[in-house]
């Protein structure tokens, strides 16, 4: 097949905001996929208020059966299918869109992205008929219906041809020089993301596979150790991938909603290289009070690899605001060390998405992560609710919150659409930030008490033994659910936004530069722009003269402050570990 | 020589390898730093620190793992609580616990201040080994043998709960863990559990 020229009518239309050249196969598996990330959001948001009025003792909603099955419904659902198909959306926008490129084999596209369908409604039917309570992580010898196990497969198989299209499409835009010198920043972040992603599904096959021949009979046992050992692989990578895929999209919000610089390229592309290289090993830190591996074991895979997978987030924590920081000084905004945010675009969903997502996931998210990711303290948080408190701050306000800041600029980009209840999405992103962060702030105070993750009644009834928690438990746990409600109904106001817009939303036909527009994000309609002289502006703000503050003091006293609290909250873990029972 | 200002979005012309400002070269030197501690406080808990995940470490058959429970529970056993053994094993001995869906067995009587060798196994499935109030968590698994030195500091009527989903009777999984003090009393701070001993020392 000859490659269509990059002018045929059809084929590609141009952009009237970016001018960039979108081919329309891509356009439409970048649709496709999100559309259908916003339906398994739908599901599992609404198991995810069954949920926590459930996990809420005061309320306790569901039934015993119905909570584990919808625990294994809501983990599929938003970490699996949600996620992934918008990071199948991101691939595919990455890969064209931002280089001006046409997608390799579309068609091939399609097909995967029929692979993955079907794998996604085995796995439900598996999952809503009650053939697999198994939760998400199917630990063996729990066992589950065949189905479930080759749907998952299915899926992966389908999300591992993507990524590899995904290169195939980034070699094809080089050879036929579709843009000029080495790729963007944010492309850059996709290929980390999508380089992760086939490391993780070669993994998810190497343990899937066996435990489908297990369920099937043909193979008699899988190690339980072994199979924790694979299966994390699988289960944390894939969450590195998100991070590599929400820093991508930070860097993009960044530079749409504030004309976010990068700030220098060798440093922000060498810290996703160490994503790439140590975060596999990283998900030890799963097996840390299991039986089966040593110290020396659990320390190197925890601490030298995955510290440098930290190394790397920090940088990014460093790189992300200061980008955005210069960016807003280049653009006059100069006042002070927080001039920059005081005049920052608050009222655009992307923006305010933005600075929520890289708070939360740094501050809760990954200060938490780390420290109850060290040898010993695990032994005080594992399988608590302090886990799932953690993973919440991470992937839900921070990888979430950055799919849908990122998805108030697709719907005008890519579906031309208005967004629609634009007052709603001007909330939204607060609503849902706010009610994450009590959720997560309730499961982790609640997980110190003790509070098992994955359990049903606290409160013990059926038990031979009692068990009391303190009452602070009991506020706790209103607390997460308060925050739990709150959470859902900003995702339902998204699903909501985002259903409205892309079916039955306003089309847009062009966008002024300039005049505000109900339904589009000011950075479409008033792009930030940097002034002819910024790189002029940029030296003298870079001059030997302004010292180590350099061009960035605000995000030098912001990761100041990042770095108190971290080395905080680590110690006060190891004093409060110090108290217990001598163990070893 | 900066790099030309650019956007994440922009493709970048010509080398863009350049040195970092002086703020990025020391706020990556300060989290390498911090990496490095973060990584020194582990091998510096196991020399110092009184909590490790260690322990010893082996494969078992879940079955001998369970006989080797059962029998260690007839030999020491001084009572019995809702059909459950309360076991005394001597300090210093190895003691054995063994879960199952969805019951810890036995129920351990430990002295204050002495040093076991707790054995943690499975007999079907995963389960969480989660002792409550202190809050102490261990991963248990079928086919391996969890062999923990463990020195209880507070006396008290202690409970395990299961924190791995085993399956649709998991959250009724509750065990005892007794510790009496130098008198040798049961400190019963649970006051809903009602202790059924017979031939108590």
């Amino acid at each position: 097949m000859t490659a269509p020229a990059l002018t045929t009518p059809g084929v590609f239309r141009t952009c009237d905001v970016t001018g960039r050249k979108i081919h329309r196969q891509a356009e439409l598996l970048v649709r496709a996929n999100a559309v259908t990330a916003v339906v398994a959001l739908l599901i599992g948001a609404i198991a995810a208020l069954l949920l926590v009025l459930t996990r809420w003792q005061a309320v306790h909603l569901l039934p015993a059966d119905w909570y584990y099955r919808l625990l294994g419904v809501h983990g599929m659902n938003m970490l699996i299918f949600f996620i992934i198909y918008f990071e199948m959306a991101v691939l595919w926008f990455a890969a064209t869109v931002l280089l001006n490129a046409r997608p390799a084999a579309p068609r091939f596209g399609w097909f995967n992205f029929g692979l993955m369908m079907v794998g996604t409604l085995m796995v439900q039917w598996a999952q809503w008929t009650g053939r697999a309570d198994v939760l998400f992580t199917s630990y063996v010898p729990l066992r589950a219906h065949p189905v479930y196990y080759l749907g998952i497969i299915l899926f992966a198989v389908g999300a591992l041809f993507v990524s590899l299209q995904f290169f195939a499409t980034l070699t094809m835009a080089k050879r036929e020089r579709t843009y000029e010198g080495s790729m963007p920043l944010v492309v850059y972040g996709a290929l980390t993301a999508a380089i992760i992603a086939v490391i993780t599904l070669v993994h998810g096959a190497l343990i899937y596979v066996p435990t489908l021949l297990w369920s099937l009979g043909i193979i008699e046992t899988v190690d339980p150790q072994v199979y924790r050992m694979v299966w994390w692989a699988l289960g944390h990578s894939s969450q590195q991938i998100n991070m590599a895929a929400q820093v991508a999209i930070w860097y993009m919000l960044g530079a749409l909603t504030v004309g976010a610089v990068v700030i220098n390229e060798k440093v922000s592309r060498t810290a996703f290289v160490l994503y790439i290289l140590f975060i596999s090993m990283a998900s030890a830190h799963h097996l840390l009070v299991d039986p089966g591996f040593g110290p020396a074991w659990k320390i190197a895979n925890t601490s030298y690899f995955m510290y440098m997978a930290v190394l790397a987030s920090m940088i990014h924590g460093f790189t992300i605001p200061a980008g955005m920081e210069l960016g807003m000084r280049l653009r006059g905004f100069t006042q002070g060390f927080f001039g920059w945010l005081r005049n920052a675009p608050w009222g655009d969903p992307g923006f305010s998405s933005l600075v929520l997502s890289v708070s939360i996931f740094g501050f809760v998210g990954g200060i938490t992560g780390v420290t109850i990711g060290t040898e010993q303290i695990n032994i005080v948080v594992h399988n608590t609710l302090r886990v799932p408190g953690h993973f919440h701050s991470t992937v839900v306000s921070g990888t979430a919150m950055a799919f849908m800041g990122v998805t108030y600029y697709l719907l005008p980009l890519i579906f031309r659409r208005r967004v629609a209840f634009w007052g709603m999405a001007k909330l939204q992103p607060y609503v849902f930030s706010l009610g994450v962060l009590l959720l997560a702030m309730g499961m982790t105070f609640a997980g110190s008490f003790g509070v098992p993750r994955r359990h049903w009644d606290i409160s013990f009834s059926n038990a031979p033994y009692s068990v009391e928690f303190t009452p602070a438990v009991d506020l706790m746990l209103a607390i997460m659910g308060i925050g739990g409600i709150l959470a859902v109904t900003g995702a339902l106001m998204f699903i909501a936004i985002a259903v409205k817009s892309v079916f039955f939303g306003e089309r847009i036909d062009a966008i002024t530069r300039g005049t505000a527009m109900v339904g589009v994000p000011q950075g479409l309609t008033h792009p930030p722009v940097h002034p002819v002289d910024a790189d002029a502006k940029n030296e003298a703000l870079h001059a030997p003269a302004r010292g180590i503050m350099g061009p960035v003091p605000g995000t030098i006293v912001l990761v100041a402050i990042f770095f108190i609290a971290f080395v905080t909250y680590y110690f006060t873990n190891w004093k409060l570990l110090s108290f217990l029972w001598k163990i070893g | 020589m900066l790099t030309k200002v650019h956007t994440g979005l922009e493709s970048v012309p010509g080398v863009w390898w350049k040195p970092a400002h002086k703020s990025e070269k020391v706020w990556v030197g300060i989290a390498f730093v911090w990496c490095m501690i973060l990584f020194a406080m582990m091998p510096l808990w196991h020399w110092k620190g009184g909590q490790n995940p260690s322990g010893i470490r082996r494969k078992v058959d879940p079955k001998a793992f369970y006989e080797r429970t059962v029998a260690f529970a007839a030999q020491h056993k001084i009572g019995e609580d809702r059909g459950v053994p309360i076991v005394a094993p001597p300090p210093g001995s190895h003691i054995y616990l063994t879960a199952m869906a969805y019951q810890w067995y036995p129920i351990l009587q430990l002295e204050k201040g002495k040093e076991y060798v707790l054995h943690l196994s499975a007999l079907d499935v995963n389960h969480g080994f989660s002792l409550y109030p202190l809050n102490v968590n261990f991963q248990v698994i079928p086919g391996y043998d969890y062999g923990l030195r463990v020195t209880p500091t507070a006396s008290g009527d202690f409970r395990i709960i299961c924190n791995e989903f085993c399956g649709i009777g998991h959250h009724t999984m509750v065990g005892r863990v007794i510790v009496v003090d130098e008198q040798g009393d049961v400190v019963a701070d649970n006051a809903g559990a009602s202790l059924e001993q017979e031939g108590r020392p």
